[in-house]
């Protein structure tokens, strides 16, 4: 019975351990947050600003993490070159957008102006997706699941720096669009013209991305090779060329997202992609990876924890520079989540093998 | 279905040659490619990449054409390999015509007039039909090739290899000889020049392999026959006697090689070392790890605080008092952070562990924690390991003096010392050799115990190891902590390596070679290991100077690899079984 006991005694150190965790996170959260509220160092509109640029950032990582998930929910595979097809479109839509600048074209129509770099965007990182996964995913499809992420992992560098060898690892700078300056008011508070528009067209794309796979043929298919791939080539799916869609759709997603993210931060770089890429796929396991609104809605609650994350809860317990750390908040919440609630916020509760 | 035509293939050959070259050329390769050459005043490292494109369409090309037709055809086979390589040659005239035209260089930052000048061998536009031509016969000899018979190939090959590997390396070379002294110093300018082998010296390494090759296939059975045949003494004492080179060669080399070659190898060993650790918790165990680098830093901060002079140096303690400390802490690191991810599997698992190795990153380099851990100044003034006394610490900034063990004479040497400061690479290097060697040898003890077992069954299926009366939550936890405990080391010998550690150094992308290099070496195989990490971390430290394409070209090795052999390169025996057997599931 010796054995017995000793078991007993590390489940129940385990679980203890783990209450702990749940508690100093708590804890931490709560007396931070008190403390920052009664500090009053903020006025409410400053509040506000962060969660309007936790929108905006938020809803950027929400259009990646789509990529993510639809990938996973298909082949269970992290897609880790994923972030950097999201480069891909702001390199794309630089140098287009750049051109139609030097043409007076942005000036003269600013919407098309907005729209034409994001087609194009969009075209150009569902292409390099479809080569990417005819030339380094499709032959692995059954091997062993270690193998595609190493994959992945080789095409992540791979893009990365083709495209450094391409461009130079120099800094490039989208062109203003001079409509988007200035602040609009709403409900008498004034918010950047440019979040408004990155969180709109990020809303539209994910409202256009849902239907397509609730409510047309193709969308059908990838949910029904997602939820069997042998049942679905029985019923006369093709396969192949679902998962390719799976891969051009997400691609031209993160493309459009590329260049929102180039319209709110003006710099464009072969390594933009990395930290993104990562909090987009923090974001999709946050809703449930697998699941298509989950990404949505977890790409939102992360762009408004890091946001107001730092200034909420940490400024509270008297760290300094807060924002330093919030990635760790990102992270931190990756980790709980994957912990304590491995479905996500809105996933089904995914067999143990299949996870 | 419809038959393939040869023809056809030879063209989709040839276009994707072409487009692979064309990719060379804009992303700059060609360009600073052309400054090494692989025989000198013969042919460039540009011009020959560019060259085996052409070589390896008009290769591939055949080989098709043969697939289709048969042997048999050897004038369609060769002229589909002329048709690919000209064709491929062709892209890169039609990149160069364009790029006359047009400025692509608004684009692409090394579509330059330099590059066109390269292209054309700086004869400008009216020299472009060269390109083709080469093109074609490249593709000619490629396809040539495929019909020479293989006692020929085989050491032709070989002989080509040792020349690109050889010039790749020439440098290198070049410096060790020349530090031997003047009679070497005559040797390496005569077999390697500034920026490559030398005429003399490609013939030289090309016919001497050859040599080597055909003398193996003729009389290798022969040699291995007699070595068999030997008494079993005699067996043993060879063995004795390889060994005995292999390590003497080891205890030389730092002093023969220089400071650079010693800093490599320490690095490889480093990776070796975490290399280990992770493949106890991934390989053995099959638990994927992504912040491994975790515990790499936290043996690394365990070192500096404990022994630096600098500002934040806490206990001024020597480096061997450190070592312990610091793998006992990394110990502990793995069980608080194993323990709450225990019940996690697979994917998410790598991901929950990655958060954890980006928090302890993020944290340490913060300004929160910088008065304890120097945020992103990082720590500085780690004192260097000394064999001998340590004079005690007198104050900040200012490293203890080591004073060796004895120094004076010895019968006929004069001024020997034993012991003393190991300050630089080439003295660290042993620290790393020998740590890298205990702990492999503590991992093969470990992978033929009890746990290695009950390991290898939690790999293979959690819930019927645990109905075989497994402890899962000891066994993983046992995992964590072993793993810990060798990348802690690893840190460890980082930090008193470098004299200073920043967060900065320790980002995912360092977690991320260490799986890539378990997976090529070869999943759960210890010497996989150490070929992983000579492989992914050795050759591209070593290639520094064409280090802007290192890791395009360490991205496309991972893809390569995992398409061709994705059991690694030493695999281990169970992996080549299970790889066999899912391999005949697929067909089925």
């Amino acid at each position: 019975m010796r054995t017995n006991l000793s078991e007993r005694l590390l489940d129940l150190a385990v679980s203890v351990f783990m209450w702990g965790f749940r508690v100093l996170i708590v804890a931490v959260i709560l007396i931070g947050t008190i403390s920052t509220i009664q500090a009053g160092k903020y006025t409410s509109e400053q509040w506000i600003d962060f969660v309007v640029q936790g929108i905006s950032q938020g809803s950027l990582y929400a259009m990646i993490a789509l990529g993510y998930t639809m990938v996973y929910g298909i082949l269970r595979m992290i897609n880790f070159a994923h972030g950097d097809i999201f480069m891909t479109g702001a390199f794309g839509a630089y140098f287009l957008a750049t051109w139609l600048n030097n043409t007076g074209f942005i000036d003269s129509n600013p919407l098309l102006g907005l729209l034409i770099p994001i087609l194009f965007a969009m075209l150009v990182a569902a292409g390099i997706a479809m080569l990417v996964e005819r030339i380094a995913y499709r032959p692995l499809r059954n091997a062993p699941r270690l193998v595609p992420l190493i994959s992945a992992i080789g095409a992540s560098f791979f893009l990365e720096y083709a495209f450094r060898g391409f461009f130079g690892p120099g800094v490039y700078a989208y062109p203003p669009i001079n409509a988007l300056d200035g602040e609009w008011q709403i409900f008498g508070i004034g918010i950047q013209k440019v979040q408004v528009v990155v969180a709109v067209s990020a809303a539209i794309m994910m409202a256009i991305l849902y239907s397509i796979v609730m409510f047309t043929k193709v969308g059908k298919a990838m949910r029904a090779v997602s939820e069997n791939k042998d049942t679905a080539a029985l019923m006369g799916i093709n396969v192949n060329s679902i998962i390719v869609s799976t891969f051009a759709i997400g691609a031209a997603m993160a493309g459009a997202a590329g260049v929102l993210n180039s319209l709110l931060f003006r710099q464009i770089n072969f390594m933009i992609g990395f930290v993104p890429g990562i909090k987009a796929f923090t974001a999709a396991v946050l809703g449930g990876i697998g699941n298509i609104p989950g990404a949505m809605v977890g790409g939102l609650v992360l762009g408004i924890f890091e946001s107001i994350g730092p200034s909420l809860f940490l400024e509270g317990l008297g760290i300094p520079r807060p924002y330093q750390l919030k990635d760790a908040i990102a992270y931190t919440m990756l980790v709980m989540i994957l912990l304590f609630r491995p479905s996500g916020i809105l996933g089904e509760r995914l067999s143990t093998k299949k996870a | 279905m419809k038959k393939e035509n040869f023809i056809w293939s030879a063209l989709k050959i040839g276009l994707t040659s072409g487009a692979i070259a064309i990719f060379i050329c804009l992303i700059g390769m060609v360009d600073v490619f052309s400054k090494r050459d692989v025989v000198e005043e013969v042919i460039t490292l540009g011009q020959f990449v560019l060259l085996a494109t052409s070589v390896m369409a008009g290769l591939l090309a055949s080989r098709r054409t043969v697939h289709l037709l048969g042997r048999e055809k050897w004038t369609a086979a060769l002229v589909s390999g002329l048709a690919a390589g000209f064709i491929s040659g062709g892209m890169v005239a039609l990149l160069v015509l364009l790029g006359d035209k047009v400025n692509l260089r608004a684009i692409f930052l090394n579509a330059s007039p330099v590059l066109y000048e390269l292209l054309t061998f700086g004869k400008g536009v009216g020299n472009i039909w060269v390109l083709p031509l080469m093109g074609a016969l490249g593709g000619l000899l490629g396809g040539a090739y495929l019909y020479l018979p293989g006692r020929i190939s085989h050491p032709v090959n070989r002989g080509l290899f040792i020349i690109v590997f050889m010039a790749l390396f020439a440098g290198l070379f070049r410096v060790i000889f020349i530090n031997q002294g003047p009679e070497m110093e005559k040797v390496a300018k005569y077999l390697f020049g500034q920026t490559g082998l030398t005429k003399a010296g490609a013939l030289i390494f090309f016919f001497g392999v050859i040599l080597i090759t055909v003398f193996w296939t003729y009389r290798g059975a022969a040699v291995r026959a007699g070595v068999a045949r030997l008494p079993k003494a005699g067996q043993v004492s060879l063995r004795v006697i390889a060994i005995a080179l292999i390590a003497i060669i080891a205890l030389a080399l730092p002093g023969v090689s220089g400071p650079f070659i010693s800093q490599v190898i320490v690095t490889v060993a480093l990776f070796i070392l975490m290399g280990l650790g992770l493949n106890i918790t991934l390989g053995f165990a099959g638990l994927l790890d992504l912040g491994f680098v975790a515990f790499y830093a936290i043996g690394a901060y365990t070192v500096g605080l404990l022994t630096s002079y600098g500002p934040f140096g806490l206990q001024h303690i020597s480096f061997w008092e450190a070592i312990p400390i610091a793998v006992l802490v990394s110990i502990a690191a793995g069980f608080t952070l194993g323990l709450p991810v225990l019940g996690v599997r697979g994917d998410y698992l790598a991901i929950a562990t990655l958060g954890f190795g980006e928090i302890v990153r993020l944290l340490a380099g913060s300004d929160f924690l910088s008065p304890y851990f120097g945020g992103p100044q990082g720590i500085i003034g780690i004192q260097k390991p000394c064999i001998g006394v340590l004079e005690p610490f007198v104050k900040m900034d200012v490293p203890r003096v080591c004073h060796p063990i004895w120094t004076g004479d010895f019968l006929f040497l004069k001024n020997i010392t034993i012991g003393g400061e190991l300050g630089t690479p080439q003295t660290i290097y042993f620290v790393a050799i020998a740590a890298a060697l205990l702990v492999a040898f503590v991992a093969w003890r470990l992978r033929e115990s009890r746990l290695g077992r009950a390991w290898m069954a939690i790999r293979e299926d959690e819930d019927v190891a645990e109905a075989l009366g497994i402890n899962l939550i000891q066994t993983k936890l046992l995992a964590y902590m072993l793993g810990a405990a060798m990348a802690g080391l690893g840190g460890a010998i980082f930090a008193t390596l470098i004299g200073s550690i920043f967060a900065s150094s320790m980002q995912l992308i360092v977690s991320i070679n260490v799986v890539a290099l378990i997976i090529v070496g070869g999943m759960g195989s210890i010497p996989g290991v150490i070929v992983g990490a000579i492989a992914l971390i050795g050759l591209p430290e070593l290639l520094r100077e064409i280090s802007e394409f290192r890791y395009l070209l360490y991205g496309a090795a991972l893809i390569a690899m995992m398409l061709a052999k994705p059991e690694g390169l030493w695999p281990s025996q169970a992996a080549k079984r299970e790889l066999h057997h899912e391999n005949t599931e697929a067909q089925l």
